[in-house]
């Protein structure tokens, strides 16, 4: 199903929202982020790089690239931003829609790049 | 092969898939068509993918399967016009110099082809990581066009970027040049990525490719070309036609039928399936092109 056809099912929205934060630390909740999931994006890996969700559920994914700009990429939610090294980048998504949704990086970063991705499982 | 042979081809038209895929110019309508009426037919040969570098229980034979391909296109009864690589000629490696090395081998390899004019292009792996400063050393630039027989060919660059977009400054170029081409003008256009979004969870996309369509989309006798994705695949986008070819390292999984594109394993009861390469013949009198497969075989 792609992206368009599960809003529409939904009619609910799915939000990309990339802030920036910088410096380093736990990552706090801000008002309307939902659940914080953090996660940290190193050559060649995303930990966690299997996330659990409920269908319905507002998450915000609170990314720390520690070497290199990786692209974070979820396409059929079409969720994506560059995560320069040092900050963390907060990517938002509301009303998840249930099913199996695979994560990316969408930036070359070296040899291992082709297996640098994970996966976010939303249960109905 | 011999003109009439290749007329055979042609008057597939049609059937789509199999070894003999004939696609044309004008989304086999074959209206449209080259100005110069003294335009003869010709034949070019795509490889595609050949990873020089890699080491993996999916191909056992690293080292000898490139040099089977040029075996077998140096065999030809009568040899191509000339030959184009369309990226990912070495497998990548975070080590400059070992990146470097692999060319140089690769290089003095595809050296063995016995037709003069090879064009080359980079893939992902040949260039995201130094932004094609390698590549350019060994093969030069990563875009640039050229004209053959009453064809216009343009090579455009999706990976030097390792975003994978083809970029503000290379789509301006695109256009100044298409803009010196009729409308009617028969185009070939080799890339690596596709242009279009096949399966974007597998990195199978260009991420500014949907402009890049939108400016080749006047163009009503275009087809392009592309590898990435180590396997014969048709698509259309308008009348645009898009044709991957196979690799000539190891063959991936069919467009989104698995959740991760992993290798395909080698198959020892027979060996080299999947890889191969091609030849594609054009009549640009007619603006058509028709395409042949050729696998790799155990010699």
């Amino acid at each position: 199903m792609k992206r368009r056809d599960v809003l529409r099912c939904l009619g609910g929205v799915a939000v990309a929202l990339p802030l920036l934060e910088l410096g380093v630390g736990h990552v706090r909740a801000a008002e309307g982020e939902g659940r914080v999931i953090e996660l940290e994006a190193r050559r060649f890996r995303y930990t966690p790089n299997e996330i659990h969700a409920r269908a319905g559920e507002t998450l915000t994914l609170a990314i720390r690239s520690v070497d290199f700009v990786h692209g974070f990429s979820m396409p059929e939610l079409g969720l994506r931003s560059d995560l320069p090294p040092g900050r963390v980048t907060r990517i938002r998504v509301a009303d998840l829609p249930a099913g199996r949704w695979t994560f990316l990086c969408d930036n070359f970063c070296g040899e291992g790049h082709e297996e640098m991705n994970g996966m976010l499982i939303v249960e109905a | 092969m011999n003109t009439m042979d290749r007329r055979r081809f042609l008057e597939l038209c049609g059937l789509g898939g199999g070894a003999v895929f004939a696609s044309a110019l004008a989304g086999c309508s074959g209206m449209g068509a080259a100005k110069n009426a003294d335009a003869a037919d010709f034949y070019f040969v795509q490889l595609s993918d050949v990873h020089w570098g890699f080491r993996g229980p999916e191909n056992p034979d690293p080292t000898g399967t490139l040099p089977k391909a040029i075996a077998a296109v140096n065999a030809l009864p009568r040899q191509p016009d000339f030959i184009v690589f369309t990226g990912d000629l070495t497998h990548t490696t975070d080590d400059p110099e070992e990146r470097r090395r692999r060319m140089a081998e690769f290089k003095d390899v595809a050296a063995a082809l016995k037709v003069p004019t090879v064009h080359f292009m980079p893939g992902e792996h040949d260039a995201s990581l130094d932004r094609g400063a390698a590549f350019q050393e060994y093969f030069g630039a990563t875009h640039y066009t050229f004209d053959h027989k009453g064809i216009h060919f343009i090579v455009l660059d999706n990976v030097s970027d390792p975003g994978a977009r083809v970029g503000s400054e290379q789509l301006e170029w695109l256009k100044a040049d298409l803009e010196r081409q009729d409308k009617d003008a028969p185009i070939v256009l080799f890339t690596h990525r596709p242009l279009f979004d096949l399966v974007p969870k597998w990195d199978w996309a260009t991420r500014d490719g949907a402009q890049v369509i939108a400016t080749l989309m006047p163009y009503r006798n275009l087809t392009v070309f592309y590898g990435h994705i180590h396997q014969e695949h048709h698509h259309l986008t308008g009348h645009i036609a898009h044709h991957s070819a196979k690799s000539l390292m190891f063959p991936l999984p069919a467009p989104g039928s698995q959740e991760k594109r992993t290798p395909l394993p080698w198959n020892p009861a027979v060996p080299y399936q999947g890889l191969g390469f091609r030849e594609v013949d054009a009549e640009p009198r007619t603006a058509r092109l028709a395409i042949q497969e050729f696998p790799v075989v155990a010699t």
